[in-house]
């Protein structure tokens, strides 16, 4: 009897763990650095924020577009010769770094400051600043203020999770001044609490609060004051441990700027080809040897270029002139017109 | 998460110690006691299985406990609580204690703490105001009373709270700016930058005038101890007295040390007084409103449960319809009411929780900022996990011990 | 304690069977409705408050919901409005229903959809409570995983961009199936003589019950996938129904524990007499017995599972209540939150009151303790 009954209860066990096993043999990917997970699942996993007009949204076909996305397009087209084989995952500012830290996602493409912390404390490496942006202060114009300096006792309302928690405090602390701060997670929810009087003073990243101003219902009543509080380069971030991966990520990005930098174009990227300039030669796979050195296919730049465009193209689809929004490029303009962006050479 | 009253089963032992306790404390005292037979026992008719059940549940913990130490060294993160005493860096819109952006951590926790222990005491307040309220309302004769609380009660308890808190936090902020503010009592304000209160300003230290509030608070516990043979209205009269007169007979030696501190408009905002933060009120009118639709609950089925044959006798012995409610349907209504109350409470308190979803800095919502401003996801969840765990444990030994008392007046029938 | 006693006093509050009730015409009806309400002077002042508050609360929403209410148009046609603008919930329905899954592909999201409602809905029949049930549930599942995620000729959609309703319910659904066996066990773990056993069980359940359900859903989503090993990954959906079925087989094992100690000891004694093995004895004496004892509490405890899943919004998860949160986002439509959470409170409230509906009735006409006490 006894021993029918643990024959019965192994058989039991068991079956309940292969049945556990069959469930979660579909999400568990070969063991290894991400590079090689990725090419295991298929898919690279690409961490974004909340769907929102500019870096990311999702269009009523519920396709992904935006800023960062086209980033992301660029880098499964690197891996996969394919825009498609990537997944977007919304987390909020809050889960992010915990999540990309946890494996959630191979890449946070949603707009994450550079910092110091991250790098060290939190285990991150950055890729190339893909938007210089800066702090600022929204305020409605009734408030009378001209100067960040006079909101001393000012209720604000931030973001939680943003680096923007840590300069405002900073910020209030250099000029003597105190403050309210009123922590929000979501940006809409932001929105609603300073168009309902909650706050005087929403502050982000001063891109970010441009557009914000924008869908706000009489923009003209309010102003982005003038001061920058904080320097925001946005970059991708991924776990330390995959060095490849990391230059992998480097080089896509470069590899927008370079195009800009060349003149190449989404439009003009076939005209290139037959180019005799041994710079675009190899830039566009022409001649194959860059691709080749990075275990890549040959003509990568040039699909990337042909399929998302240049750096250029990406900003003004997303953010500039072409999306409604309107942003000047400002610093994030290639150094031969006076920007901060600057691809090191493909040789 | 506990909807209603546990069944109470014909032929389920009694119930001799609060559930969590006598579980803890019957298993340790079982794992730890001495004697062949309790050991014997331990062991039980399949020691194999047992052995190969515990033991693989361990291996398994094991299993990811290295696996985790493993992957936290790989990413270059020594988990650790030293973190606790580094500046924190952020500032927290709402605290009990002083706090700034140049403090610890470990301070930024307890002021979150302290807001997470502030939001649930009030909220169990006013849910038992409302719930007690209501489940008498529920019974009343009147049809359109009992039927909107019915209603009440039913949209309550079927929405999920998250709406709930959605809806609350919608509405606090549609209050009027403080140049419109709605003035319900004088010297109180509601707005949408918050509930705006009289409050008391002190001229002396805030710890010697907790001193003064304590020795009142003691001689009245005292009286009523050392009265306990008395009648109770003299008892509660003569405790009550003494404890206040001589609180405030100190309070008038040490000259007049408080003031009214009434809030009043300034600019555009209101100065003054004590303020509740809109996330606050939404939060506390939120939890309150959704536990007392399960405290309205209990209290009807409490009086419900009391057999009829006690009302009919009480009032065969010719009391009045005041008296057999409150001496004979009341004290055994509370019976049934108190344990369900404390699994109540309990999950009210873990409710908060959700706070985070409406920007109010309860404990999560500073731990959330910690594990991700300075990268201590292991250390933030093990501090929620263990503070929560005992908030649940303190408020259902607090209520175990009232009931105790409860349960000891009468028959001991449960 | 005094304010109740103070307001139960009068003779209007008494609970129903305390009265005597009279046999009633409809015309001593309505004197006991007129006498309820203007019978005694708190019963009419009662009454009059409550007038006053249909004139300002209810009749305002009311207009609001139904008179002002914009039923077709576009943002401007609400903008322009004064009531609710119901149009934005019928532009953004697939949306809040569907969530993130691709457009062309949202057939497959309702079918699944159905197949879960038809499912749950046999379940609730009595009549139908067999071993093909479980078979129906195991293939109606598959069918569901097979829908969502693709596979035998459907494309492969991702469980990131899984949502709406249809996560939700799914959430619900695989939560409560994969609680199931480990209540069980958790129950009769914790009745068990053997000490480690009982510790075991008696540790898990009073933690799990001890904390708050979002520290479940974080410890599963950010602490979890730092102790797999470098490179393995689960998915995120899976990681979250893990923490759901966790929390939910705690809760459910308590209920189960009520329900065992409820099956009287001769029950063992009269099935181990037949001949009857320990095993035999628990599957088809006791646990029956348990189980149809405290399905009342399960069902209640299944509708607050059903609430609590809306809280996997705080992991990021598009669930019903944060899709319809994120459809008010649209700028076309420029915020409707009010009605956005107006027409999830609706959908929430239907299922479930519905739901308890359903657990008083299953109460009245299943539980084997029907006639007892009171």
């Amino acid at each position: 009897m006894l021993k029918k009954l643990k024959a019965k209860l192994l058989g039991a066990v068991a079956a309940l763990s292969v049945g556990v096993g069959a469930l979660a043999a579909p999400g568990v990917a070969q063991a290894g650095p991400t590079i090689d997970a990725i090419q295991a699942r298929g898919t690279i996993k690409v961490g974004v924020g909340s769907p929102g007009p500019g870096f990311f949204n999702v269009d009523k076909s519920g396709r992904w577009e935006g800023f960062f996305v086209d980033f992301g397009r660029a880098l499964s087209i690197a891996l996969f010769n394919d825009p498609n084989k990537v997944e977007f995952i919304t987390s909020s500012p809050q889960q992010r770094l915990p999540a990309l830290q946890s494996g959630e996602f191979d890449i946070l493409l949603s707009g994450v400051t550079q910092t110091f912390t991250r790098s060290h404390q939190l285990g991150f490496h950055f890729g190339p600043v893909v938007f210089y942006d800066g702090q600022g202060l929204l305020v409605p114009k009734k408030l009378g203020v001209t100067k960040a300096t006079e909101l001393n006792g000012a209720t604000v309302c931030i973001q939680s999770g943003t680096t923007g928690e840590l300069n405002i405090a900073d910020f209030f602390r250099q000029n003597n001044a105190t403050f309210k701060p009123v922590v929000i997670e979501d940006t809409n929810e932001i929105r609603k609490a300073f168009t309902s009087g909650r706050c005087d003073v929403v502050t982000q990243d001063s891109t970010d609060l441009a557009f914000r101003r924008l869908q706000l219902p009489n923009p003209d009543d309010y102003i982005v004051l003038p001061e920058r509080i904080s320097k925001e380069p946005l970059a991708p971030a991924v776990r330390w441990g995959d060095d490849r991966w990391l230059e992998v990520v480097n080089w896509v990005v470069y590899a927008t700027l370079q195009a800009e930098e060349l003149g190449i174009t989404k439009e003009n990227v076939d005209s290139f080809l037959t180019s005799e300039n041994p710079t675009i030669r190899r830039f566009l796979g022409v001649d194959p040897a860059l691709g080749q050195a990075a275990k890549l296919d040959p003509k990568v730049f040039y699909t990337i270029i042909k399929t998302v465009g240049n750096y250029g193209e990406i900003f003004d689809r997303s953010l500039g002139k072409a999306s409604g929004l309107g942003f000047e490029r400002g610093f994030n303009q290639s150094w031969t017109k006076g920007g901060l962006l600057y691809a090191p050479p493909f040789r | 998460m506990t909807r209603s009253v546990p069944p109470v089963l014909p032929g389920s032992p009694p119930a001799r110690k609060p559930p969590i306790l006598s579980g803890i404390g019957g298993a340790l005292r079982s794992g730890i006691a001495v004697g062949a037979g309790r050991i014997r026992d331990w062991w039980g008719e399949y020691p194999g299985t047992q052995l190969l059940a515990v033991g693989a549940v361990l291996a398994v913990a094991v299993w990811l406990g290295t696996t985790l130490s493993g992957n936290l060294a790989r990413l270059g993160l020594t988990p650790g609580f030293e973190f606790l005493s580094r500046s924190a860096g952020f500032e927290i819109g709402e605290s009990w204690i002083p706090y700034s952006a140049a403090d610890s951590y470990g301070r930024a926790l307890a002021v979150g703490f302290l807001n997470t222990v502030q939001v649930a005491l009030l909220s169990c307040a006013l849910a038992t105001v409302l719930g007690l309220t209501l489940g008498v309302a529920r019974l009343s004769s009147n049809p359109l009373l009992s039927r909107t609380v019915q209603v009440y009660i039913e949209v309550i308890r079927n929405t999920p709270l998250l709406l709930q808190l959605f809806f609350w936090s919608l509405t606090v902020h549609a209050l009027p700016s403080p140049r419109q503010a709605l003035a319900p009592l004088p010297g109180v304000f509601l707005t949408n930058r918050g509930l705006f209160t009289p409050g008391i300003t002190a001229t002396v230290a805030p710890l010697s005038g907790g001193v003064l509030l304590l020795i009142g608070l003691g001689t009245a516990g005292g009286l009523w101890w050392l009265l306990r043979r008395r009648g109770r209205p003299f008892r509660l009269g003569v405790s009550l007295g003494a404890g206040g007169g001589l609180t405030a007979l100190l309070w008038a030696a040490a000259g007049p040390a408080w003031g009214l501190d009434l809030p009043r408009l300034s600019g555009f905002n209101i100065t003054g007084g004590r303020t509740l933060s809109p996330e606050f009120v939404a939060l506390w009118i939120g939890l309150a409103v959704n536990t007392s639709a399960s405290v309205a609950e209990l209290v009807r089925a409490g009086i419900q449960s009391v057999p009829r044959g006690q009302w009919e006798a009480a009032r065969a012995l010719g009391l009045p319809e005041r008296r057999v409610m409150r001496l004979v349907v009341l004290p055994q209504a509370l019976r049934v009411i108190i344990p369900a109350l404390t699994s109540s409470y309990v999950s009210l308190t873990k409710h908060s929780s959700i706070a985070v979803a409406i920007g109010y800095p309860d404990l999560v919502n500073v731990l959330n900022t910690t594990a991700n401003q300075g990268g201590h996801v292991l250390e933030a969840i093990s501090i929620m996990i263990c503070v929560y765990l005992t908030l649940s444990l303190i408020t259902s030994a607090l209520m175990n011990l009232y009931n105790h008392r409860v349960a000891l007046r009468g028959e001991t029938h449960r | 304690m005094t304010a109740v006693a103070a307001a139960v006093d009068t003779p209007s509050a008494l609970p129903p069977h305390v009265r005597a009730v009279p046999p009633s015409p409809v015309h001593q009806r309505l004197r006991r409705l007129w006498g309820g309400l203007f019978g005694t002077p708190l019963n009419s002042l009662i009454t009059l408050v409550y007038i006053g508050f249909i004139a300002v609360v209810v009749w305002p929403f009311l207009d609001w919901a139904l008179v002002k209410a914009v039923w077709v148009g576009n943002g401007d046609a609400c903008r322009q409005a004064q009531g609710a603008c119901w149009a934005f919930v019928a532009d953004k329905i697939r949306f809040i229903l569907f969530g993130l899954y691709p457009g062309p592909e949202q057939a497959r999201s309702a079918a699944a959809l159905l197949v879960m409602a038809v499912l749950i809905i046999a379940t609730g029949l009595p009549a139908l409570w067999r071993w093909p049930l479980l078979v129906a549930w195991g293939a109606g599942m598959a069918a569901v995983l097979i829908l969502l995620g693709g596979g035998f000729g459907l494309t492969p959609v991702a469980t990131d961009v899984w949502g709406g309703m249809t996560l939700s319910l799914l959430v619900f659904v695989a939560g409560v199936l994969m609680a199931a066996p480990l209540a069980v066990g958790l129950a009769l773990a914790r009745r068990s003589k053997m000490g480690g056993l009982r510790l075991l069980s008696v540790l898990g359940i009073e933690i799990t019950r001890g904390i708050p359900f979002i520290a479940v859903l974080y410890a599963a989503t950010l602490l979890f996938p730092l102790m797999l090993p470098a490179g393995a990954a689960v998915d995120k959906l899976l990681r979250a129904q893990i923490a759901v079925s966790i929390f939910v087989a705690a809760f459910l094992a308590e209920t189960l524990r009520a329900g065992l100690q409820a099956v009287p000891r001769g029950q063992y004694e009269a099935a181990y007499a037949l001949g009857l093995s320990r095993w035999q004895t628990l599957r088809r004496i006791i646990l029956p017995q348990a189980i149809r004892t405290v399905i009342p509490g399960i069902v209640n405890i299944l509708l607050n599972v059903f609430q609590d899943t809306s809280l996997v919004l705080v992991i990021g998860l598009f669930d019903f209540l944060n899709a319809a949160r994120v459809a008010a986002n649209d700028s076309d439509w420029m915020g409707r939150h009010d009605e956005a959470y107006a027409f999830a409170a609706l959908v929430y409230f239907t299922l479930c009151f519905c739901g308890s509906r359903y657990s008083l009735w299953l109460e009245r006409h299943v539980s084997p303790h029907r006639h007892d006490h009171r």
